[in-house]
Order: structure tokens, then C-alpha cells, then sequence
């Protein structure tokens, strides 16, 4: 047998997201404050990762909806700073995140009270849109890590953003599941660690494929 | 026609099984489109591409029209032009022409379909005909600030459908039904937006007596105010002060459009001083929008109100650099400096053409950008995506729904 034949095989998922409108709209600071107060997670989560994947070409990329707004129409590029440079990846829930933006624009607003003042041109105010996600197998399977490579190059963005972001923060998982995978079902600590400490958040989901096809890569036999 | 299988070296394999996946779990459902016109439109020639590739991917997919006289579609003209925030007076007497054509079409439509898909106001009260199938309402026209009287008239019979769709999330109203953003699409593949040889480009401009001596300025759009030509105009004489460039105004206006007939003619007289302001009057040829489009160093769309813009996709898809104003779907589609210039007034976009002309190599770049904005968010498969998911949700309320 193969030693590198998982004990369990690798099925890629792909996750297929639609923007659900909410019909609220923020114009200024505090209302965007209170409305991130109260919006479901999908809407943090929407806000949050969009951008990752609708900008997927662009490196270095704007991280968040928040951020990109806070700075581009309110003018308030500091706030922008410090919301764009929340590390997203330590945060492994909604909650966490959510509760670290709401802080990160208190203080803020606390000692610069004139940030309330500014007022988003109409037409141009934070609109909330929650994300609706549909999670279905795809064809792609592996039974060890060759087949594992192989298929990576082949899945949507969508399949690698499923198992690297949906899976490890909307679904609270500790892990990824390209790592989880690799270190219980073919028993690669090592190689599910390095996986693992990759942040997906500051490269372009291309560039993520490429990274994950070289780290595995280099542990597949060479060829004689 | 092109089959599904010809997307697949722009978007990738997967992209394409992914779409086959979904349409599985729609099998067994009809799926009813329901509008006014076949052809001309934006939404007829949407259908004109979706209805053959939704069925190519086993999703039984129909299509049917209402039927409605001279007097209907005058009003339901009306009612675009005031859900558009221009004003205009809507009287008792459109209301009454409006509900008797519907109560015809209710009438003698054939409802079948387990999915009834709706577009725009023209069919809207065929809802009444509802039973246990779903229906969804799609609106294509910009609504961020409708005419209250004909809105609230819509919406006694929008608050019946199952969901309702928009184009851009300004657009979304307080709703007791869920909605969704759907952004429409362009055909990498159609005649409007396909590669063209290099000698196709120049037989064009040749036709028009363009010379591609200096750079090529182009706004493409019908002759309305909405879509500010004489503003245009008005930017570029401010920058051909500085630098030495040429204008194309194209696009067409119909003969029984009174308006656009006398905009035109005010864009002519505007444009009478300077031989190198070119106003193309094209309708429908999409060959020819194509190749002026690939002609032009920068492309303008400097609209007033826009319901998405698909022009801006179209020069995107191409790779130039665009400039265009912040309205209505156009800054779902630029990303300011990143895939394009939005501009908010005449000097600021002059200000930003200057910056492009002047600054060839940040104009490539954000043309480039532009492009891979385009193919991974706005081309047709994504929209065909976009449609299944949207029909699978009428059957799911949760946020995470596993297939």
C-alpha cells in the first residue's frame, strides 16, 4: 500500500455564496457602529470576506468592506487603518471578530468625536448585505497526496475559500480542512502544521493555491 | 449560439462543473421566465443567452411574454422614468390602462412553471395568479429613489412574491420578502464583447473616417440626458486644452423617442466646433460597438443615473481603462484607482481623463485589473450561477444550506 494513501479520502466541497440584501444603509460612523452591533454574523462574515474573493486578483489586497469604506467615503483613513489591519486570522469566530471591529471603532470615535460629524454622500452609504451560502460536494476526490495536488489545481477559488475560510471561522473550526485532513488522515503533522500557519487573509487566492501546491509538492516521492 | 463548453477556456473548467452541480438539484423543476418584449433590451437579450444555456445545463427552462397595447407601454414608460427619480405626473387614468392590461394578461397567460421568474413592473400583477409555486420579482431598473405613488403601487403586488432581485444594493427596500443582489452580466463570447482581428478595428474606424492618430476618448450610450453627452463633451474640451485627443460619442436613439432625438441634436451643435468630436448614431450593431470600444484609449461613462452600466463592463472586459461617474451599479464594477477612475462632476472628470492620457502605464494597469474584476464577478456564467442559487433558495430560509 501506498504510505501516503489517506486513511480517509479527501472530498473537495465547494461553497457558492449569493448577496441577500438587508435594506439597511449606514451614512456616518455611528450608524455603522450600531448597526454592526446588531447585523446577523452572515452580514460580518459578507463584509469581512467579500472582498477576498470578488478581489481575488488584487495583492496587497483592501481586507474589508468596513475599511474600504470607512476610509474611501468618509475620509477617515486612520479608522480605515486600524480596520484594515484587524488579523483577521486570529479570530476564529463571528463573535470575536465582530466584538474587535465594534472595539477598534470605539476607541477611536472616543478620541476623535469629530469622526461622527462626517456625513456619506448620497448614494454612497454603507449598505449591509449578508452572504447566503451553499455548500455542495464537487467531483474532486483524493485518496492521498498526489491525488490531493492534482485535484488542488484543478477546484474553483470557491472550494479552496470553502476550506480555508468558511470551514475555520463561520463554521468555528480550530483548523483548516486541507490541514485537518492532512495531519489525522495521512498522519503529516508537519505538513498540516505548515498548512496551517499560512495567512490566507494578506495573499491572493491564487497565489494561496500555488503556496499550498509547493508545500505539499515538496513532500510527494521524486521521481527516480 | 456558443454551447456551455466554449466558456470554459475564459473561466476555467471548474467553473463549469460547478454550474453543472447546481443545475442537478434543480432537476425536475420548471423554471418560467415571464416579461414583455423578446427582443430589444436589456433583458431580452439577457434571456436570449440564459434561456438556451440554463436548458444546455438540463434545467427546463421556458420563456413567455405578456402581451400589452401602444397605451400599456406608454405607461409602463412612464413608470420607468419615475422609478428612475425623473419627475413626471402619473395619473389615475395610467393606473387604470396599466390594471387593465394586466387583468387581460392574467387572464390568458398560462401559468405552469414551479418557479415563475418575473422582470421588471410590465408583468408584475401576474403574481395574482399565484398558487403553491414561487414566484420572484426581478427588478432591473434603478430604484434608490422611486417615484413614492408608483412604488407603493408596485409593492402591493411585490410583497406577494416569494423574493425579489436587484442590481445593486442601493437599490434594496424595506421589503417583508427576502431580497437579493444579483448583478447582471455581459458575453465574453457574444458579438458586443468577443476578441477582434486587428483589421476588423480599423475597418471601422475607417468607415467613420476616425484616424487613430491621437488617442481615442469614447463614451458608448444611447443620446439621453441621463447618460450626460454634452458633459462629456464639455470634460473633454477642458483636457484637449492640454492634450491633443479625440471624442466619439456612439450609440442610438429611437425615432419615436422625441427626447433622444433633440439631445442628439444639441450634442451636434455642441460638438459642431471641433472636427475631432465623432457622433456615431449606430443602433443595434454590436460588431461595430465592439470595435470601438477595442479602438479606444479610455472609455467614458458618465452617467447620471444608471441602473447597472453594462458599458463599463463591456470596456472592462477589454481591458481599457474607464472612467465613470459613482451611480448606480457602475462602482460595483470600479473599485476607485484599483480597476478605474470614478468621477462625480464635469471638472473631476476631466481631472482623471487628463490622468489617464497622461499616465499610460497606471491606465494599463488598472485596464488589467478591470478585466480580472470582470471575469471573476460579471460574466454570464457567474449570473447563471447567480440564477440557480437564487431558485435553490426559494426552497431553503437558512443562512448555511448544505446541498
Amino acid at each position: 500500500m501506498n504510505k501516503m494513501q489517506a486513511k480517509q479520502p479527501f472530498r473537495f466541497y465547494t461553497r457558492l455564496h449569493l448577496s441577500e440584501l438587508t435594506g439597511l444603509r449606514a451614512s456616518n460612523l455611528s450608524q455603522l457602529l450600531e448597526y454592526i452591533k446588531v447585523v446577523p454574523g452572515s452580514c460580518i462574515y459578507h463584509h469581512t470576506h467579500r472582498f477576498l474573493q470578488q478581489h481575488q486578483y488584487l495583492s496587497p489586497e483592501p481586507p474589508n468592506d468596513f475599511a474600504y469604506w470607512v476610509t474611501g467615503v468618509l475620509g477617515e483613513d486612520e479608522l480605515g487603518e486600524r480596520l484594515a489591519s484587524i488579523d483577521t486570522i486570529q479570530y476564529s469566530t463571528i463573535r470575536s471578530l465582530r466584538e474587535k471591529i465594534i472595539s477598534t471603532i470605539e476607541e477611536y470615535q472616543a478620541s476623535n468625536p469629530r469622526a461622527n460629524l462626517r456625513f456619506a454622500r448620497e448614494g454612497e452609504e454603507f449598505y449591509f448585505i449578508k452572504s447566503a451560502s451553499f455548500v455542495l460536494a464537487s467531483n474532486y476526490v483524493a485518496n492521498d497526496l498526489k491525488e490531493f495536488v492534482r485535484a488542488l489545481k484543478k477546484v474553483t477559488m470557491d472550494s479552496i475559500y470553502f476550506h480555508i475560510f468558511e470551514a475555520r471561522l463561520r463554521l468555528e473550526k480550530t483548523s483548516n480542512d486541507f490541514s485537518y485532513w492532512i495531519e489525522f488522515s495521512v498522519g503529516d503533522k508537519a505538513l498540516g502544521d505548515e498548512i496551517s500557519r499560512l495567512d490566507p487573509y494578506t495573499q491572493t487566492l491564487e497565489d494561496l493555491r500555488k503556496k499550498l501546491i509547493k508545500i505539499i509538492d515538496k513532500r510527494l516521492p521524486r521521481k527516480k | 449560439m456558443p454551447n456551455l463548453e466554449e466558456y470554459v477556456s475564459i473561466t476555467g473548467q471548474s467553473v463549469v462543473d460547478d454550474l453543472k452541480l447546481l443545475a442537478e438539484r434543480l432537476k425536475g423543476k420548471v423554471v418560467q421566465h415571464i416579461n414583455s418584449t423578446a427582443v430589444g433590451g436589456g433583458v431580452a437579450e439577457i434571456l436570449n443567452r440564459m434561456v438556451p444555456l440554463l436548458r444546455e445545463l438540463g434545467v427546463d427552462t421556458r420563456w413567455d411574454l405578456i402581451k400589452g397595447g401602444e397605451k400599456f407601454f406608454e405607461v409602463t414608460k412612464k413608470f420607468h422614468n419615475v422609478l428612475h427619480g425623473r419627475p413626471q405626473e402619473i395619473s389615475q387614468d395610467d393606473f387604470d390602462i396599466f390594471m387593465e392590461t394586466s387583468s387581460v394578461n392574467i387572464d390568458e397567460v398560462s401559468i405552469y412553471g414551479d418557479i415563475i421568474f418575473v422582470h421588471d413592473p410590465q408583468p408584475i400583477a401576474l403574481v395574482r395568479k399565484k398558487g403553491d409555486n414561487k414566484w420572484i420579482w426581478r427588478c432591473h431598473i434603478d430604484v434608490s429613489n422611486p417615484n413614492q405613488k408608483v412604488w407603493a403601487f408596485l409593492q402591493d403586488f411585490i410583497t406577494h412574491y416569494d423574493s425579489a432581485v436587484f442590481s445593486a444594493p442601493a437599490f434594496a427596500q424595506k421589503l417583508p420578502i427576502r431580497q437579493f443582489l444579483i448583478s447582471p452580466s455581459i458575453d465574453p463570447l457574444s458579438d458586443k464583447n468577443k476578441e477582434l482581428p486587428q483589421e476588423a478595428i480599423d475597418a471601422v474606424l475607417a468607415k467613420y473616417n476616425i484616424t487613430a492618430d491621437k488617442p481615442i476618448v469614447t463614451q458608448i450610450s444611447r443620446f439621453d440626458r441621463l447618460k450626460d453627452p454634452l458633459g462629456v463633451i464639455e470634460a473633454y474640451l477642458l483636457v484637449k486644452k492640454y492634450i491633443d485627443c479625440q471624442l466619439i460619442l456612439a450609440g442610438g436613439t429611437a425615432a419615436d423617442d422625441p427626447e433622444g432625438m433633440a439631445v442628439l441634436e444639441e450634442v451636434k451643435e455642441k460638438a459642431k466646433k471641433d472636427p475631432d468630436i465623432h457622433i456615431l448614431l449606430l443602433p443595434q450593431n454590436d460588431l461595430e460597438v465592439n470595435a470601438l470600444q477595442r479602438a479606444s484609449t479610455v472609455i467614458m461613462q458618465k452617467s447620471i443615473k444608471e441602473g447597472f452600466g453594462l458599458t463599463v463592463a463591456e470596456a472592462l472586459w477589454k481591458a481599457k481603462p474607464v472612467l465613470a461617474s459613482n451611480v448606480g451599479g457602475i462602482p460595483l464594477q470600479i473599485k476607485h484607482k484599483y480597476s478605474g477612475l470614478l468621477c462625480h462632476s464635469i471638472d473631476g472628470a476631466a481631472f482623471a481623463l487628463k490622468q489617464l492620457l497622461n499616465s499610460p502605464k497606471y491606465a494599463k494597469k488598472l485596464g488589467e485589473n478591470g478585466r480580472e474584476h470582470i471575469r471573476n464577478n460579471f460574466l454570464l456564467t457567474r449570473h447563471l450561477r447567480d440564477y440557480m442559487l437564487v431558485f435553490l433558495s426559494l426552497y431553503y430560509q437558512e443562512d448555511i444550506v448544505y446541498l
